[in-house]
C-alpha cells in the first residue's frame, strides 16, 4: 500500500464519516429527547438523494404526494385529539401547518414552477419536501404512543422503516440514482486530487455540526430541547412543551437527513433500500459515544468511516462484515466501562 | 392449572395438526410448514420480548446458524442430518452465549441494536464465503432419515415440523407457568424488585435469550432439510423484522400467540402479494407497506399486548385444588446477638448527605420503627439495607456477616425481605401469582424439570404456602383479581404476604399502614404482633404515629440523615430533640 492510497483511502473515509457523524447526532439528538431509536433515519437519507436526483432530471418527484397523504393524516389525528383537549384550538394551528404546507408546496411544485432549474434551488426544494416529513410522521406514528418504553418506540420505528422503505420504491422505482456533484472543480495535493465535492461535503457536516451544537448552547429554545432530554417531566413542569421539542427534533433529523442525502448521492449510488446501511453506520457511531455524547458519537462516525473505507480496500468482500462485526467489540467495552443501569418507567 | 381444560387444547391441536396434514391440499401444506417454522422463532420471541421485556432483531440470523451448520455437516462433510441438528443448537448456544454476556450488561436497547448489527454482519459473511456459496447457495442437502423413513417431500416434513413446534409450545407453556415465568414477568416488569425476591436477573436473561437463540436454530435445520437448499436471503436482517412482527401480532407472554403471529404474517403475505401487484402495475415488495402500517396502529392501540389479549381468558379459568400445608421451614443458624447492625452507615448523592454516620441494632424478635419527618432519608436507609442503593461509607451485618457488598438477589436468601413504599406488584397477574413470586428463592425447580412437569409437588406446596399467607392479611375472597384492580390498601397487604411468602427471620415494611383504614390497620397491628411472637424480626418505616407507639419495642429518629434519638416509644416520645424536630421549638 503506498502512501498515495493510504491517502486517498483517508480522504474516502473522512468524506463518508463526514455525513455519517451528521447521522450520529441526528439519531443522539432524537434518542435523547423523545426515546425513539430512529432507524428510519436512513430513509430521510434515501429520500433526500432520490428527490434531488429527480429535480435534476427535471421532474418533480412523487414522493410529494406521501408528503400530502402523511400530513392529511396528521392533521385529522391532530383535529380528533382536539376532540378530547379541553383547548381544542390549540390544535387549530397544527392541524392547518400539516394539510396545509404540503398541499400549498405540492401545488406551487406541480402546477407553477416545476422543477427548478438553478442547483440551489434544487436543494432547497429537496430540503423543503423532505425535512418536514419529520415532524408529519412523527405526529401520526410517535407521538400517539410517547409515553409507551423504549423497545415498543422502537419497534414502531422499524416498522415505519418498512413503510418508507416500500414507499421509496414506490415513488422513485427501484433504479439507483447517482447525482451530479454540486461542485465540479478539483484541488492538487502533490500527486493526489482532492474534489471540491469532498472538501464541500466535509465543510457542510462541520457547519452542520457546529451550527447544531451552538443552537442547544446558546438559545433558548436550545436549552429546553436540553432540558426535556434530560427530564422530561421536570421540562414541562417549567412551561416547556414536550411535544413542541420533539416535532422540532424530528424537524432537524429530517433536515440533517435529507442534507445527507444531498451530499452523499454524488459519491455514492443510492437505492431506495439504502437508507438502513447507512443509517446503521450511523448508528454504530452513536453507540461509540454511548448515545448520549455527541462529540464522541462524532467521533465514532467518523472511525466507522475510516474502517469502511480501509477494509474496502484490504478485504472488499468481507467490507460490510467486518464493518458491523465492529459492533461487537465496541459493545464488549461499552459492558466493561459502563456500570449496569436498570431502566425506570 | 386447570390441568383438564389445558390437556384438551393441546389434544385437539394434535388432532387438527393431523386431519390437516391427511386432508389438505400441497399448497396449504406447504403453507402451514412455513407457518410451524416461523413459530417456532417467533416463539423464542414472544419469551424474549414478551414475558422478559428484551428484544432481538437478530432471529433471522440464528435461523441461517441453524441452516448453515446442518449444511456443512450435510453436504461438505457428507454426516447426518441428525449430527447436523445438533452441531446447529450447540453453535447457536454458544454464539448466543458470547453474545448476550456482551450486551445484555448493558441497558436495554442495546440489544436490539448489537443483535441488527451482528446479523447485517452475519448476512455478509454467508453473501461472501465461497465454502458456504456465496450469494448462490448451496445445493442437494439431504432429506432427514427417521427410523429409515425419508422426509423427502413436503408433507412428509409438515409431521416433523408441527411434532416439533407442538412440543416446544408445550414445554414452553410448562415453564412460562412456573417460578421461572413469574421470575421472567417480575424481570420485565421491576429489576430491583425481582432481584429483591432472590432472581439473579443477568443470568435470568441471558437464558432467556439464549433459549430463543436455540429455537431459532431448530427451525433453521428443519428449513434446510425442507427446502434442501441454502442461500442468504431468508436470513437476513429483513426476515429478522418479520419475526420480531409475528411475536408483535401475536402479543406477548402466551405461547399461542406465535403460532397466530406467524399465520397472520404468513397468510398476509401470500395475499398481498399475490394483489398487491395488479393494483399497484408494478412488482415489488409492495407488503412491507402494509405490514409496518399494521403494526403501527397495533402498537398505538395495543402497545406491545397484540392479539396475545385473547388468550388471557385461558389463565383466567382456574380450577380449585386442594393444595397441601406449605413449603418446608428453613433452617437457619442463629447466633448470639443482634440480628441485623448497621454501623456508621452512610450515603451521599453528590453534595447531598442523604444518609449520615447512622448506628443502630435490631434485636432477634423485636419490632423496630424508623420514623423522621419527610426527608429525613428513612427510605434510603431502607434502600441501603436491602442493596438498592450502595453505600458511600459504613458497614451492614445481618447475623453477623457483611451483608453491603453481597448481590442484591443473595439477600432473600439468607432471610431478608421487604415491601415498597410505591407498591411494586404486576398489576396485570392475579394476587395469588404476585404472592407466589415471592416463594422464589425458597424453590429450586429450575425451567428444565418445569418444562416436563416434574416440579408439579413443590408448586403445589408454594401455592399452599401463599394461599395460607393470604389468608393471615384477610385476603383470601381477592386472590384471583389482577392485582391491579385492589384498592392501594389492599395492594400494600399483598405486598406484605409476599414478602411472608419468602421465609423472612427479618421483614423490612416500608410504610406498610398508609392508605389503611382505620379496622385494617388495627388487624395490621395484630398480625404484627403475632409474627413478632413468632419469633419474626421486623424494621418498618411509618408515619403513623399512633400505630408506631403501639407496635414497636425500639425507635430509631432520623432527622436530615441524622440520628436523633433511639429508644423505647415513652423515651422517644419525652425527647426535647424529637419534640423540636416534629413541632417546632416550644415558645418560652
Amino acid at each position: 500500500m503506498t502512501s498515495e492510497i493510504i491517502l486517498i483511502l483517508a480522504q474516502d473515509g473522512l468524506v463518508n464519516g463526514a455525513i455519517y457523524a451528521l447521522l450520529a447526532l441526528a439519531l443522539i439528538l432524537v434518542f435523547t429527547v423523545t426515546r425513539v431509536i430512529y432507524v428510519p433515519q436512513g430513509e430521510f437519507v434515501t429520500y433526500g438523494a432520490l428527490t434531488f436526483s429527480a429535480l435534476q432530471r427535471g421532474h418533480v418527484p412523487s414522493v410529494v404526494v406521501l408528503l400530502i397523504i402523511a400530513g392529511l393524516i396528521a392533521a385529522a389525528i391532530e383535529l380528533r385529539s382536539a376532540v378530547f383537549q379541553s383547548s381544542p384550538r390549540r390544535s387549530m394551528l397544527p392541524a392547518a401547518l400539516y394539510a396545509g404546507y404540503p398541499l400549498v408546496l405540492g401545488l406551487v411544485l406541480y402546477y407553477v414552477t416545476g422543477a427548478p432549474k438553478s442547483v440551489a434551488m434544487q436543494v432547497v426544494v429537496t430540503l423543503a419536501i423532505v425535512a418536514p416529513l419529520g415532524p408529519i410522521l412523527w405526529r401520526v406514528v410517535f407521538q400517539p404512543m410517547a409515553s409507551a418504553n423504549i423497545l415498543v418506540l422502537l419497534i414502531a420505528a422499524v416498522a415505519l422503516h418498512l413503510v418508507l422503505t416500500g414507499v421509496g420504491l414506490l415513488a422513485f422505482g427501484p433504479e439507483g440514482a447517482r447525482t451530479e456533484p454540486l461542485f465540479d472543480a478539483g484541488v492538487s495535493l502533490g500527486s493526489i486530487s482532492i474534489s471540491a465535492q469532498s472538501i464541500a461535503t466535509i465543510g457542510a457536516s462541520l457547519i452542520l455540526i457546529v451550527l447544531l451544537f451552538s443552537s442547544f448552547t446558546f438559545t433558548l429554545r436550545g436549552k429546553a430541547l436540553r432540558a426535556t432530554a434530560v427530564n422530561s417531566v421536570g421540562a414541562r413542569l417549567v412551561g416547556i412543551r414536550p411535544e413542541l421539542s420533539a416535532a422540532i427534533c424530528f424537524f432537524l433529523a429530517g433536515l440533517v437527513g435529507a442534507m445527507s442525502g444531498v451530499l452523499i448521492s454524488a459519491i455514492t449510488t443510492i437505492y431506495y433500500d439504502t437508507g438502513l446501511l447507512i443509517a446503521l453506520k450511523g448508528f454504530i457511531g452513536a453507540i461509540i459515544g454511548g448515545l448520549v455524547s455527541y462529540p464522541l458519537g462524532a467521533v465514532g462516525a467518523v472511525v466507522v468511516g475510516l474502517i469502511e473505507s480501509y477494509s474496502s480496500f484490504w478485504a472488499s468482500a468481507f467490507k460490510e462484515a467486518l464493518l458491523f462485526g465492529l459492533i461487537i467489540p465496541v459493545l464488549l467495552w461499552l459492558s466493561i466501562t459502563r456500570p449496569m443501569k436498570d431502566e425506570h418507567e | 392449572m386447570n390441568i383438564l381444560g389445558r390437556s384438551v387444547g393441546w389434544l385437539a391441536a394434535a388432532v387438527l395438526v393431523g386431519v390437516f396434514g391427511l386432508g389438505l391440499p400441497d399448497y396449504y401444506v406447504t403453507l402451514l410448514n412455513y407457518i410451524g417454522l416461523y413459530a417456532l422463532v417467533a416463539l423464542g420471541l414472544v419469551v424474549l420480548t414478551g414475558v422478559s421485556g428484551i428484544t432481538s432483531f437478530g432471529q433471522a440470523a440464528f435461523v441461517g446458524i441453524g441452516a448453515y451448520t446442518t449444511t456443512v455437516v450435510t453436504v461438505n462433510l457428507g454426516l447426518s442430518p441428525w449430527l447436523g441438528l445438533v452441531a446447529g443448537l450447540i453453535a447457536s448456544f454458544i454464539i448466543a452465549l458470547v453474545l448476550g454476556a456482551i450486551t445484555l450488561r448493558l441497558s436495554g436497547h442495546y440489544l436490539p441494536l448489537g443483535t441488527i448489527c451482528w446479523s447485517v454482519s452475519l448476512y455478509y459473511v454467508f453473501g461472501n464465503m465461497t465454502e458456504l456459496g456465496g450469494q448462490l447457495g448451496i445445493n442437494g442437502i439431504p432429506p432427514i432419515n427417521l427410523f429409515g423413513w425419508a422426509l423427502d417431500t413436503s408433507r412428509s416434513m409438515y409431521y416433523l415440523i408441527w411434532v416439533c413446534t407442538l412440543g416446544v409450545m408445550l414445554l414452553t407453556d410448562n415453564v412460562l407457568r412456573s417460578r421461572i415465568g413469574r421470575a421472567m414477568r417480575a424481570l420485565k416488569y421491576n429489576g430491583e424488585m425481582a432481584e429483591s425476591f432472590g432472581v439473579n436477573g443477568s443470568r435470568m436473561k441471558l437464558f432467556v435469550f439464549v433459549y430463543a437463540a436455540v429455537l431459532a436454530a431448530l427451525s433453521g435445520w428443519l428449513y434446510a432439510h425442507l427446502i434442501r437448499f441454502v442461500n442468504p436471503t431468508p436470513f437476513g436482517i429483513n426476515m429478522s423484522i418479520e419475526y420480531l412482527f409475528m411475536a408483535v401480532v401475536g402479543g406477548s407472554g402466551y405461547v399461542w400467540g406465535a403460532v397466530l403471529g406467524s399465520a397472520v404474517i404468513t397468510i398476509l403475505k401470500e395475499v398481498l402479494q399475490d394483489i398487491l401487484p395488479s393494483i399497484l402495475g408494478r412488482t415489488g415488495n409492495f407488503e412491507i407497506v402494509a405490514f409496518g402500517a399494521l403494526i403501527i396502529v397495533l402498537l398505538q392501540v395495543n402497545r406491545d399486548k397484540g392479539f396475545g389479549v385473547l388468550f388471557e381468558f385461558l389463565d383466567r379459568k382456574r380450577s380449585r385444588v386442594k393444595a397441601p400445608d406449605g413449603l418446608p421451614v428453613a433452617v437457619r443458624t442463629q447466633l448470639a446477638g443482634p440480628l441485623l447492625s448497621a454501623r456508621d452507615v452512610k450515603r451521599t448523592f453528590g453534595g447531598l448527605v442523604a444518609v449520615n454516620s447512622v448506628t443502630f441494632d435490631v434485636a432477634r424478635g423485636s419490632i423496630v420503627a424508623v420514623i423522621g419527618p419527610n426527608g429525613a432519608g428513612k427510605s434510603t436507609l431502607f434502600s441501603l439495607l436491602t442493596r438498592l442503593l450502595d453505600l458511600s461509607g459504613g458497614q451492614v451485618f445481618f447475623e453477623g456477616i457483611q451483608i453491603d457488598r453481597l448481590a442484591r438477589h443473595e439477600l432473600v436468601r439468607r432471610g431478608i425481605s421487604r415491601s415498597y413504599q410505591h407498591v411494586r406488584l404486576l398489576p396485570d397477574r392475579t394476587v395469588l401469582e404476585n404472592v407466589m413470586f415471592g416463594g422464589h428463592a425458597r424453590t429450586d425447580r429450575g425451567p428444565f424439570s418445569a418444562a416436563v412437569g416434574i416440579n408439579s409437588e413443590q408448586e403445589l406446596q408454594l401455592l399452599g404456602e401463599a394461599e395460607f399467607q393470604l389468608r393471615r392479611l384477610g385476603l383470601e375472597s381477592v386472590q384471583d383479581e389482577l392485582a391491579g384492580n385492589l384498592s392501594l390498601g389492599q395492594q400494600r397487604l399483598v405486598e406484605i404476604a409476599r414478602a411472608l411468602v419468602s421465609g423472612p427471620s427479618l421483614l423490612l415494611l416500608d410504610e406498610p399502614a398508609a392508605g389503611l383504614r382505620h379496622t385494617e390497620k388495627v388487624s395490621l397491628a395484630k398480625l404484627l404482633t403475632e409474627l413478632r411472637s413468632e419469633g419474626m424480626t421486623i424494621l418498618l418505616v411509618e408515619h403513623d404515629m399512633r400505630f408506631v407507639m403501639g407496635l414497636a419495642d425500639n425507635i430509631v429518629v432520623l432527622n436530615f440523615g441524622r440520628m436523633l434519638a433511639e429508644g423505647g416509644p415513652r423515651e422517644v416520645r419525652a425527647n426535647p430533640a424529637v419534640l423540636e424536630a416534629y413541632l417546632g421549638r416550644a415558645g418560652r
